[in-house]
């Protein structure tokens, strides 16, 4: 791939070709079959390769649930962490170590529920990480409870009469935390997920991407509308930086502004508004259009889910500028002197 | 406070009545007709005391600089509420600052002032309880009008009634005389208000004959934006020394000679606790050649260390402001995985928060220092006050067998060595390390002899390069988990070495190969090796300070070091036998405490708590280790303690 940020050009290369083999762990993988995690795991270690960084500057950080066993699975360095905490985590380990390509791996239940906090504050800090946020919109580890991205009214061993609170939308809520970079994949389409990892992982700065996830235990199918073949090319609206935003059988649905209010709305494509139809900028300096693209979809039905790159900008890096305050410092106070540190101005002397 | 426990100068140490009335003892160096006597005096405790935002830390950070470069041995107190500006003139805005200077070796900021500066009276009622009879007290008197003193319940005057006639009282109109000295200036009567605290300085300078150059340099630096109000302030500094040299009100002044017997040879400075923390944690990563990391969110009273390390970075340290406790310990713990020295500063409500943190990284095993500058508690408690009752917090306070090295300083300039040896143990021994100093440390001070570079320790470490395990079949491999027989640590391989990729985490992992594990037998070894290296932690040997003939033993931790050694000074002076001792490893203990505690009859513990250290006593050498405890929030006093020691001897 070509080598765009320079950010990637602080982490050492292989010396020699990879294949997905070399980040296979000798780990014996414990998912449950037919689990959507497996086909995340192939396209990643698939996609490393193609990364061509040396596997030893790799590192997976994870939180705890289903998916955050994924370190383990890897052949680089890793983290398995406590729920929640692995943005915080790998921001120390990003912000200390940039020759480090740092991947955040986390579900629904540790980035949103417990972990909110964190996800937020590495979003707007826009450190160097690629956060892979498995959405399943349920909790699996914990055998079947609804998380902030179920449905309200989602029956649950914890909801028997239904849940109550509203789910979250993760793009919504990252383009407000101020990410930099936001995209939505799903599981079970390899070229696509494939695509935007490598968009993220060429993005400097925090990349989220939320990759929607099948549970086959505690929530099957909840993505099937956008997996089968049938139903997906209505419901799924996928997003090319600079092409109109159109999807449908024949490419008959669009999406325009709707005047009166500003927001968007999908309408069948006429040769009257063909000219309307919105054409995709991922590097719009607003979040606005994002935002809007990022509530598209009908939150019961899926129908018109944009999937892609929703939002990639450049903007200064929590890591890089850290690193030149260091410099800076040097460079204004020359390097550390402890003896004249510990002198201070005032001090005084004893003879004896 | 820099000597041994057994200094020559302790017979004469901390009898504050007998400092009273030598104050106001005729004196030898009387300096005849026409100029003012001088006497000379071989210690004073000065309490500044005034509104939030009469600015008395800073005029006693000043005193105490001035006093620190005149050579005396010094310790301080300050003492602030934790609002920044309580309603002014009221009791909870009073803030104040006690400042113990001496011309020999001295251990505490002191019982009792000799001098009270009162700038309103909030400030006169909420310390006129402390003050001797017979002691001196300066009031601002242009404060003392009918609302302020309603504010504070004085339905008359004190000045006035009759009820501060055991002091000596001088009425001094601070506010005017300093409005009146900057007229010139031109600036509003508020603005030239704001400088009464330097005019109080300046006259404090005077009685107590400071040198001057250090705060006039000072405040021209503090003020270089503002050239006006910082010749104002020198200008009000100027006229406090002045008035004092004129005004018949203050016939005397006193000397307190340097303590030039106190302190061994060498370059000194005077340094709070948070600072010589800071210091030594700086010290610590160029000695171990590792880049120091801080992840930290600001909470009283470690703030001041964020904010020291923060201007360091040209010593390659990085400081990353989390959004939350358990942000600031998981960024250190992450930069500890990448090879930092890595550390994260809180409070007892942030030690709770961080506690699945510091768990994980016991299970990780990689090195962290915890820095918890305890404060009032439960809850957020006493935030700007003293106490040590997160002992136990750190002995325990986590799920499962987690168990964490404890290291604790005594004074404010043992900060530093604190931390060094901290770091030490968390390189050594790849564990999260708590380092417990408290409010008291934090912010008292005292002056510290400069290290010389090369007698800090080496604390380099290795890093794994290469692989450290053959398997059955033959192929080498990497086992994160393979220890050193020595100090059962594992290897610290960080991410950039090629062939060490391994994964870690806080499940349990067998022994070894570091994989996942579920096995009984596996968790049962792997539990109590956590164990047996933290119990193999090498930490030196208790050293007990003992004169001879003494039955009871006076155990101490942490920040009651002064206190109670000033107390076991005067139980000697007046001829009572009491060993000394004073832990710095809590967790493991010296080896040889078992021996130290059987050998008396009575083992008494003096804490700022409700007996933790005597909890853990008693608990592991079944020895019947009495408690005294005290937690208002503020550090003992000598007298006090002194007492409770000898009812204990009696007993």
């Amino acid at each position: 791939m070509p080598d765009t940020n320079e950010l990637l050009q602080l982490v050492p290369k292989a010396e020699a070709k990879q294949s997905m083999k070399d980040f296979k762990s000798d780990q014996e993988v414990r998912w449950c079959p037919g689990c959507g995690d497996y086909a995340v795991l192939a396209a990643v270690q698939g996609f490393m390769p193609e990364l061509g960084l040396a596997k030893e500057n790799v590192v997976f950080v994870s939180g705890i649930g289903c998916s955050s066993r994924f370190p383990y699975y890897m052949n680089t360095y890793g983290m398995h962490s406590i729920h929640g905490r692995a943005p915080a985590i790998a921001t120390g380990l990003a912000s200390s170590r940039r020759d480090l390509s740092v991947w955040v791996v986390t579900g629904d239940g540790d980035a949103l529920s417990i972990g909110g906090n964190h996800l937020i504050h590495a979003l707007r800090r826009n450190v160097n990480l690629k956060i892979l946020l498995f959405n399943n919109r349920i909790y699996g580890l914990t055998k079947g409870q609804y998380s902030p991205t179920s449905e309200v009214g989602k029956i649950t061993k914890s909801t028997p009469m239904g849940s109550l609170d509203a789910p979250f939308n993760p793009l919504s809520l990252a383009i407000g935390a101020e990410a930099s970079f936001v995209a939505r994949t799903i599981d079970s389409d390899r070229k696509h997920l494939t695509s935007v990892l490598r968009a993220a992982a060429d993005h400097p700065g925090t990349a989220l991407v939320e990759i929607y996830q099948n549970c086959n235990i505690f929530n099957d199918g909840a993505f099937e509308v956008l997996k089968d073949k049938d139903q997906a090319q209505n419901a799924v609206i996928r997003l090319e930086h600079g092409q109109p935003i159109l999807f449908g059988a024949e490419n008959d649905k669009g999406v325009v502004r709707d005047p009166a209010t500003g927001d968007l709305k999908v309408v069948a494509v006429t040769e009257e508004n063909r000219s309307q139809i919105l054409v995709h900028d991922a590097h719009d300096a607003s979040p606005t259009t994002a935002f809007a693209l990022s509530r598209l979809a009908d939150p019961d039905t899926l129908h018109q889910t944009p999937i892609g790159v929703l939002r990639s900008v450049e903007r200064p890096v929590y890591d890089t500028q850290m690193a030149e305050q260091l410099e800076t410092a040097v460079e204004s106070d020359g390097k550390g002197d402890l003896a004249a540190l510990f002198a201070g101005n005032d001090n005084w002397t004893v003879v004896g | 406070m820099t000597s041994q426990v057994s200094s020559p100068a302790e017979q004469a140490d901390e009898a504050s009545e007998a400092l009273v009335g030598g104050q106001r003892a005729p004196s030898p160096d009387h300096t005849g007709a026409g100029e003012k006597e001088i006497r000379r005096l071989d210690r004073v405790i000065i309490r500044f005391a005034g509104d939030s935002g009469d600015g008395m830390q800073l005029t006693g950070d000043r005193f105490t600089a001035e006093t620190a470069s005149f050579g005396n041995d010094l310790s301080t107190l300050p003492n602030f509420p934790a609002e920044i500006r309580a309603p002014a003139g009221t009791l909870p805005g009073v803030s104040s600052f006690q400042l113990h200077f001496a011309d020999h070796d001295i251990l505490t900021p002191g019982d009792a002032p000799n001098v009270l500066v009162a700038m309103n009276p909030a400030a006169l009622k909420a310390n006129i309880g402390d003050v001797p009879r017979g002691a001196e007290i300066i009031v601002n008197t242009d404060e003392f009008t009918k609302r302020p003193m309603a504010k504070v319940g004085y339905e008359t005057s004190p000045l006035e009634d009759g009820s501060l006639e055991a002091y000596n009282v001088h009425p001094v109109p601070l506010t005017t005389l300093t409005i009146e000295a900057l007229k010139e200036f031109g600036l509003s009567r508020k603005e030239a208000e704001r400088s009464k605290n330097m005019f109080a300085l300046g006259l404090l300078s005077w009685m107590y004959h400071r040198p001057t150059e250090g705060t006039e340099a000072f405040l021209r630096a503090k003020f270089a934006k503002k050239p006006q109000i910082a010749e104002a302030n020198v200008t009000a500094f100027r006229a406090g020394w002045n008035f004092g040299e004129t005004t018949e009100d203050f016939a005397v002044s006193y000397e307190v000679a340097p303590a030039s017997q106190t302190f061994p040879p060498g370059t000194y400075r005077n340094i709070s606790g948070n600072l010589a923390l800071s210091y030594g944690l700086i010290a610590a990563g160029r000695q171990a050649d590792l880049p120091l990391y801080l992840g930290s969110y600001p909470i009283t009273p470690a703030s001041d260390i964020l904010h020291e390390l923060s201007k360091h970075k040209n010593f390659g340290v990085r400081t990353f402001q989390a959004e939350d406790e358990i942000a600031g310990i998981g960024a250190a713990l992450g930069a500890a995985f990448g090879g930092s020295l890595a550390v994260t500063t809180t409070s007892g409500p942030g030690v709770a928060l961080k506690s699945e943190t510091i768990g994980l990284a016991v299970s990780l095993e990689l090195p962290l220092l915890v820095i918890d500058i305890q404060r009032g508690g439960p809850s957020t408690g006493l935030p700007t006050k003293t106490e040590q009752a997160d002992l136990l917090q750190a002995m325990y306070g986590r799920n499962g067998e987690a168990p964490v090295p404890i290291v604790a300083p005594k004074t404010p300039a043992d900060c530093f060595d604190a931390a060094l040896d901290a770091a030490r143990i968390a390189l050594t021994y790849r564990t999260p390390v708590f380092l417990l100093s408290d409010g008291y440390l934090a912010n008292g001070s005292e002056p510290w002899k400069i290290p010389e570079i090369d007698e800090l320790p080496d604390l380099r470490v290795q890093f794994a390069t290469g692989t450290n395990h053959e398997l059955a079949d033959g192929t080498e491999v990497f086992w994160p988990y393979k220890r050193d027989p020595q100090t059962l640590a594992r290897p610290w391989a960080v991410p950039g070495t090629p062939g060490l990729e391994h994964r870690i985490g806080g499940i349990e992992k067998q022994d070894g190969s570091g994989n996942i594990s579920y096995d009984p037998a596996n968790h049962d070894f792997m539990v109590r090796t956590r164990q047996a290296k933290v119990d193999g932690i090498e930490v030196p040997d208790l050293e007990v300070d003992d004169p001879g003939e003494a039955r009871t033993l006076v155990l101490g931790w942490g920040s009651t070091y002064g206190p109670i050694t000033a107390a076991v000074r005067r139980l000697r002076a007046a001829g009572q036998p009491i060993a000394q001792a004073h832990l710095r490893n809590l967790n493991p203990f010296p080896r040889n405490l078992g021996e130290v505690l059987k050998r008396y009859e009575k083992v008494v513990v003096p804490e700022m708590n409700l007996g933790q250290l005597a909890t853990l006593i008693r608990a592991k050498y079944l020895v019947d280790a009495r408690s005294y405890n005290q937690v208002n929030g503020m550090p003992f006093k000598a007298e006090q303690l002194a007492t409770a020691l000898k009812e204990a001897i009696d007993a």
